[in-house]
């Protein structure tokens, strides 16, 4: 058989391919320098006037400040800690609640309206209620963060535990496996990947509700940093503070990330 | 142990799949049952086993089942059904670990049946690195590590092609020959039937009744592809099913009974 090309047969097109994102290391950090050096270069020119947005480099030099006259290890803390306290809660109980509406039809009769009814409220709009329950300190910022991170991650469990393959579990029973063994070694490790995207959610929508919550009555903490900023249109030091969530936010999803790769590496 | 099916019947709703099924699975045989797609021979092996509820008759132990036997009525399934995120070794650990045994013996117990599939160098393999026939030897290694009275396996070479199955048939025989064991195999392939089955028995399409059940004389491990015998048996078993398997073809699927097959 000859390879080469019958000068009278026409090639069949290709038409497959796509549909399969490959990683492209360089482009995001190419594409972040060169809007950050426009943006600079603009400010620079005076194309952008600093009033209306500072250059980065003023920005930095505010973060600079910042750190250098030790407020912001002492912001941020504030703000860490009622994050950590307020999302470790949420997740917790959300766990706790969305395996029980996951595996009991009591609960999920119960609970799962309530859910559906509940979580849509911004929780933003409680907080003046939350301020009388749990008081203008602390209680109140991480009662928000709680209440915001509970419901997704109440969603995402008993979601992933709806999902989990009926037919894995029918071999649990074949195998006389108890009911909390089935649970613990089947129906838990098989909702974890949808768990773990309910995480991701719900620190997302911690932050988001940090910084609410900071804005509204808060000494310290990135968003109260960010709203004295606003109210003395200090632009820079308010790029400044929204770098510091971005990076927070940043920070979350790399420790996510850290335990979707050890705990999912079944998937891989 | 044997078993004894007698009078059993099963209905979803209106819908009756099994009618009348009296069988028995002698202890150290292994029993095929054949019929054509959406008989009711899954839903027979989960009432034999006691996943499901039989809405008439029942199924009864002669017999106590071997000492040490963990889970006497133990099920291979078509699709495997492994953890993936267990490793092969801690895919048969799992039905293990509820079971208090003496120190040293689960491990014992893991690496005889990998042993005897022929799995030890994969132990610490995910099931997702495994080929079809590798995953099947998984189940079966779980299956055996338990020491069942009776395996009860469900079309459990189905989903391989047709090379696996042949190796696979030819690790089940050896197993068997090695150490007979008492098995219900559930299957719509009729060479399965023949080369493993000591008894085959012909349920008829919906509402799967038994037509006929087959005695074979010779020995397991004796038994090849072409063999003249088999082929007799195998072309009159087809025989019998043909116009069913042909009307069970064209009839529509009731509503809901998705996994009747």
């Amino acid at each position: 058989m000859s390879t080469r090309a019958n000068p009278g047969g026409k090639p069949v097109g290709f038409r497959g391919g796509g549909f399969a994102p490959k990683p492209r290391r360089l482009v995001a950090p190419v594409l972040f320098v060169t809007l950050f050096v426009v943006w600079e270069l603009g400010s620079r020119m005076g194309w952008i006037t600093p009033l209306i947005l500072p250059a980065p480099s003023e920005a930095l030099e505010a973060l600079r400040d910042l750190a250098a006259s030790g407020m912001l290890w002492k912001h941020l803390s504030a703000s860490l800690v009622r994050l950590v306290a307020g999302w470790s809660c949420g997740t917790l109980l959300g766990l706790a609640a969305g395996i029980v509406i996951g595996l009991f039809s009591l609960a999920r009769a119960g609970f799962a309206p309530m859910v559906s009814a509940l979580f849509p409220i911004p929780k933003i709009a409680l907080l003046p209620l939350f301020i009388v329950w749990f008081g203008i300190g602390e209680g109140s910022k991480i009662a928000t963060i709680l209440f915001g991170s509970f419901f997704p991650t109440v969603i995402a469990t008993y979601g992933g535990i709806d999902n989990v393959d009926r037919s894995l579990i029918r071999m649990g029973q074949s195998f006389n496996l108890s009911h909390a063994a089935i649970v613990r070694n089947i129906v838990l490790p098989a909702a974890l990947p949808a768990i773990l995207s309910g995480m991701r959610i719900s620190a997302s929508i911690s932050i988001i509700l940090l910084v609410a919550a900071e804005m509204i009555g808060a000494e310290f903490g990135i968003g109260a940093y960010v709203l004295m900023a606003g109210n003395l249109m200090a632009t820079d030091q308010l790029l400044a503070g929204v770098a510091v969530l971005s990076i927070l936010g940043l920070g979350v999803n790399a420790l996510i990330n850290r335990a979707e790769n050890h705990f999912l590496r079944w998937r891989a | 142990m044997d078993l004894e099916i007698s009078g059993l019947g099963h209905r979803y709703g209106s819908l009756e799949v099994l009618r009348d099924i009296t069988l028995r699975i002698p202890d150290g045989r292994i029993v095929c049952v054949i019929g054509p797609s959406g008989c009711g021979k899954s839903t027979l092996l989960r009432l034999i086993g006691g996943l499901e509820r039989p809405t008439l008759g029942q199924v009864l132990q002669h017999g106590e089942p071997p000492a040490g036997s963990l889970n006497p009525l133990t099920y291979v399934f078509q699709d495997f059904a492994l953890l993936p995120w267990r490793t092969v070794a801690g895919n048969v650990s799992l039905v293990l670990e509820g079971h208090p045994l003496p120190a040293g013996d689960r491990e014992r117990r893991i690496n005889d049946v990998l042993g005897r599939t022929r799995l030890s160098e994969f132990a610490h393999v995910f099931p997702k690195q495994l080929s079809g026939g590798m995953k099947q030897r998984v189940a079966l290694a779980r299956a055996l590590s338990v020491n069942p009275a009776v395996l009860l396996m469900d079309e459990p070479l189905s989903a391989l092609d047709g090379q696996t199955r042949e190796l696979l048939m030819d690790d089940l025989i050896s197993l068997w020959s090695r150490e007979p064991f008492t098995a219900c195999y559930v299957t719509h392939n009729l060479n399965e039937a023949v080369r493993l089955g000591h008894k085959v028995v012909v349920l008829s399409r919906r509402p799967g009744m038994i037509r006929e059940i087959v005695d074979i004389d010779t020995s397991i491990a004796e038994r090849t592809a072409g063999d003249a015998y088999l082929v007799t048996i195998q072309q009159r078993l087809w025989e019998s099913m043909r116009e069913e398997a042909l009307s069970a073809d064209r009839e529509l699927a009731p509503d809901g009974s998705g996994d009747l097959a």
